[in-house]
């Protein structure tokens, strides 16, 4: 059998190895399987995406590890156009018998509908840049390769008096796409993340992070680090509500601007839901914020082409706090006049496209230099749970979380107890008065982006809770 | 598949595990939208897998494939006991499990119409229908609608002796109004927001709905926002319309009864818990007339925490969380029934799909109905604010502080609904919330809500649970904080 025997042949002395993922040759075979079937059944067009994945986790809390996961899937998803109609099938079973069932439930969505005035053929052959995000250190890593980090973090947390909870997860995934006009682009990558949260209790603190290559998490800084602040934690005291200066590091900036991501595609100006619209062009952010989306940015991840296959573009969407550019699917592109940039979902969907990898223009401040600077501030770890409550200002609300420090005088004076915010993004990114270096990083609330450290005057804080 | 089932269990058993199970799950889902008055999403989608959980060597290992030929689930079920070998090195101690009886059933959720055999072209027109409904009203730029059908076959099998096929037929509808004018955007949705109604139904929920009657009324009533009064800053009376109080139950009240979160296994991610042992049978939790429970089983009625048997076998059951307002209970599995006392799990594992390890999950969490009629409580109430349908939610990783904001607000004035008030929002810590209420209302006015998209663990799981709630009202609650700095 073919997986135990990669079993085998990856890692001789260890069963609990990840699994390989299929070659590219057979991701192509599957969609051109697809391809011959589609066309006898009714179909003009058809595009294929074929996803796979393999990934593993390992939970610990309470000092030990209580989950420990591994998962092995691949979808193959069809869409078919006939007759000015188009739909979507997806099936993870991969005999022609199950695919030519996808292709007919497809072909039968399609023609259930009323026909679609500006569909637009699929697009031919691309060309794509290389990236290179695949690392075989981070396949090849095993359950027993984690469970060892996982020791040492928990060994730490006992010796320090402290509790440990956190996850270690690796894998590798690719995705290929292809279409019955000759388009074809495959793209596969490795993922590892490590991320902690020492309890001393009352306090916790959290640290994360997560990289293509497992070599760059380093899990022992990240323990050290949360390790750390969890004691400072101690004895928070509560703060009155109101305005603060917050110094936020990168992971509270990350789960707070992610927010904005769909507020740049051309879809949701033309929606009327998106906080830009009347707003291109205008100063709206400080002159300090810029904002590209680059998917070839070292620090990112992703693959190079949208849901069409379309090849992404590193769009300029904010130059010195003013928007400039919206991210465009095929679609959109055409009524304005545009060219699509490579951000598209796969079709048919109502949302249209999105920026999926942000990268802010970074500045020289270390944090030491922002909280030398403060006289009178708070230092933010995380946030948590935030939801947007005024869809055009952009206010959002939610907690700080996991480590919220006084800091007075140019000094961390002490912890706080966490508080609930209710603050505008837009009024946020006009008050960033310094910015640190844009690193890659991880929270909870969006998906992985390249950001600085900010430190924002006025940041609004309504209400305090219990610790 | 229970072929495939007893494969797994063989194999693991052979490899050294001392317990497991083996599920096979078939999943099909059929997603329909519309926008503006054009078809959107479209697609359907099916998966089937298998998911082995073990113990060996006293330490849980979960493995996960879709490769089901026989060689593929014996490699599958042999690489979970080796992951639970791993588990082993970094163990705090042995997983003891509360006892079981197995059980050999079979159980379908009932349903009147298989909405996988409903044409598309129904309902299709149905949702264009409405969208159509809600374009015709000036000041509306935007409509969406959307409907979601899912069919889950589940084929469970332990090593207890267990054998246990589920089919669950759920359905959700909803539609949405949106109004952009002069710097504002305002939304109504119906009947709840983000994605509507959901619930262990076929096709006779959508036709439940009446859809095309209900458009225009929220289509107005978003244009009307704009021009209505701001949701003042004050203390005062607060009147939750049933689906708000829903959510309400589900974030203070059914997350921090999830025993895992008590023990500290959710730190890293969902959070823990305020609810901390010692609370147990000595919290006021919230006023006498607050009754909660947590209920599976049919007999509370169809929704998404609605079933036979839970993910790891145990029978559905009905758990008092909340007795006159004092807390009685957790959620718990058969790991850590026994920490709080208990010689059986409450029956509370749930898993997204074959491919995730069953958690603690709410079931239907549900605020037993109380004796108001909605009019009389109106008329009731001199000086308050009337909040319905969800806008944004959010509360701390200990589940004590919490705000939300809704769609729309009614200001009652001597017993009567005066004006309509834009932008509502209130917040509050969980047990002096709870302990303000004053009064609920009836079974007539109690719906049983459908939440789709809670998340939790890592890696995540989307699951759907239940909350069945009816009008309630609050005094002393802080209102309008949200939009205090705006």
């Amino acid at each position: 059998m073919k997986l135990s025997a990669k079993l085998r042949k990856s890692s001789p002395r260890n069963k609990a190895s990840a699994t390989e993922l299929l070659p590219e040759r057979e991701l192509r075979r599957i969609v051109d399987t697809v391809i011959r079937l589609a066309r006898p059944a009714g179909a003009e067009e058809t595009e294929v995406h074929v996803d796979e994945v393999a990934d593993s986790l390992t939970r610990f809390a309470n000092n030990g590890i209580h989950q420990n996961v591994a998962e092995q899937g691949l979808t193959v998803s069809i869409r078919t156009v006939a007759d000015g109609r188009t739909a979507r099938a997806t099936t993870n079973r991969t005999d022609e018998d199950s695919l030519l069932g996808a292709i007919q439930a497809s072909l039968s969505l399609a023609h259930s509908q009323p026909k679609i005035s500006n569909l637009l053929p699929m697009p031919g052959k691309q060309r794509y840049r290389r990236v290179n995000r695949f690392v075989k250190q981070t396949a090849a890593l095993t359950a027993e390769d984690r469970a060892r980090a996982v020791r040492s973090a928990c060994d730490m947390a006992v010796k320090n008096g402290q509790i440990a909870a956190g996850i270690f997860a690796s894998g590798q995934s690719q995705s290929a796409i292809g279409n019955s006009r000759g388009l074809f682009a495959a793209y596969r990558e490795t993922h590892a993340e490590f991320s902690v949260t020492m309890q001393e209790n009352p306090a916790a603190s959290w640290a994360k992070a997560n990289f293509a290559d497992v070599r760059a998490l380093e899990p022992q800084k990240l323990v050290e680090r949360a390790s750390e602040k969890a004691h400072l934690g101690v004895n928070a005291r509560e703060l009155p509500t109101g305005p603060y200066t917050v110094i936020l590091e990168p992971a509270a900036v990350l789960d707070l601007v992610g927010f904005l991501f769909y507020d740049f595609a051309a879809t949701a100006l033309e929606d009327k839901r998106s906080c830009l619209n009347d707003r291109m062009g205008k100063p709206l952010f400080g002159r300090n914020i810029s904002i590209f989306d680059d998917v070839y940015h070292p620090l990112q991840q992703g693959a190079p082409f949208d849901g069409e296959g379309v090849p992404r573009q590193r769009v300029l969407l904010v130059d010195h706090g003013v928007p400039k550019n919206l991210v465009y699917s095929r679609a959109s592109a055409k009524k304005p006049r545009k060219s699509p940039t490579g951000h598209g979902f796969p079709l048919p969907n109502e949302y249209g496209e999105a920026p999926m990898n942000l990268v802010f223009g970074g500045g020289d401040s270390s944090l030491q230099k922002m909280i030398a600077s403060t006289d009178r501030g708070l230092l933010v770890t995380r946030l948590w749970y935030i939801r947007e409550v005024d869809p055009y200002d952009k206010v959002m609300t939610g907690m700080t979380r996991d480590g919220l420090f006084l800091v007075a005088n140019g000094r961390v004076a002490g912890a706080a107890r966490n508080f609930r915010f209710n603050q505008s993004l837009i009024e946020m990114l006009q008050n960033v008065e310094l910015l640190g270096p844009a690193v890659r990083a991880t929270g909870e609330e969006a998906f992985e982006m390249v950001v600085p450290a900010m430190k924002v005057r006025n940041f609004h804080f309504s209400e305090v809770t219990k610790f | 598949m229970w072929d495939l089932c007893t494969n797994a269990l063989d194999t693991a058993q052979l490899r050294g595990a001392s317990y497991c199970d083996a599920r096979v799950m078939h999943l099909r889902q059929r997603d329909l939208t519309t926008k503006n008055g054009q078809v959107g999403t479209l697609s359907q989608s099916e998966s089937i897998g298998i998911g082995i959980r073990v113990l060996a060597n006293g330490a849980w290992g979960f493995a996960s494939t879709d490769r089901l030929t026989r060689e593929g689930v014996a490699s599958c079920a042999a690489q979970a006991v080796s992951i639970a070998k791993a588990s082993a090195l970094a163990k705090r101690g042995d997983v003891v499990l509360a006892p079981e009886e197995s059980y050999i059933d079979s159980w379908q959720s009932p349903f009147r119409k298989d909405p996988f055999e409903i044409p598309l072209e129904r309902q299709l027109a149905l949702l264009l229908a409405a969208d159509d409904a809600m374009r015709r009203v000036k000041g509306i730029t935007l409509t969406e609608t959307d409907m979601q059908f899912r069919k889950i076959d589940s084929w469970f099998a332990s090593s207890i002796g267990s054998c246990i096929h589920q089919r669950k037929v759920i359905s959700g509808c909803g539609i949405a109004a949106t109004s952009f004018q002069e710097e504002e955007i305002q939304k109504r949705s119906y009947p709840n927001s983000f994605g509507g109604q959901h619930s262990l139904q076929g096709y006779e929920l959508i036709e439940s709905l009446d859809l095309l009657r209900n458009a225009p009324i929220i289509a107005e009533e978003a244009a009307a926002l704009h021009s209505a009064s701001q949701c003042p800053e004050k203390t005062g009376t607060l009147i939750l319309g049933a689906s708000q109080l829903g959510l309400q139950i589900h974030e203070s009240i059914g997350h921090p009864i999830e025993l895992d979160r008590v023990l500290g296994q959710e730190a890293n991610f969902a959070g823990t818990s305020f609810l901390t042992l010692d609370q147990l049978n000595r919290l006021q939790y919230a006023s006498s007339i607050v009754n909660v429970v947590a209920d599976a089983r049919l007999d509370h009625g169809p929704g998404l925490g609605t079933f036979a048997y839970d993910d790891e076998g145990v029978p559905a059951q009905c758990t008092d969380i909340i007795k006159d307002g004092q807390f009685r209970g957790y959620l718990s599995n058969r790991e850590t029934a026994h920490l709080v006392g208990l010689n059986r799990s409450s029956g509370t594992m749930r898993t997204e799909s074959w491919n995730r390890l069953p958690i603690i999950r709410m079931t239907n969490v549900s605020l037993l109905p109380g004796s108001w009629d909605f009019a009389d409580l109106i008329a009731d109430t001199s000086d308050g604010i009337l909040m319905e349908t969800n806008r944004s939610w959010s509360i701390d990783d200990r589940r004590y502080q919490f705000q939300f904001s809704t769609e729309i607000g009614w200001e009652i004035k001597g017993g009567k609904k005066v004006r309509m008030l834009k932008n509502p929002s209130y917040s509050g810590i969980t047990t002096e919330f709870w302990n303000s209420c004053d009064a609920i209302c009836k079974l007539a006015h109690w719906t049983l809500w459908g939440t789709p998209n809670c998340g939790k663990g890592q890696p995540m799981q989307t699951m759907g649970t239940g909350h069945g709630a009816s009008p309630a009202r609050f005094r002393n609650v802080r209102i309008g904080t949200a939009f205090s700095n705006q």
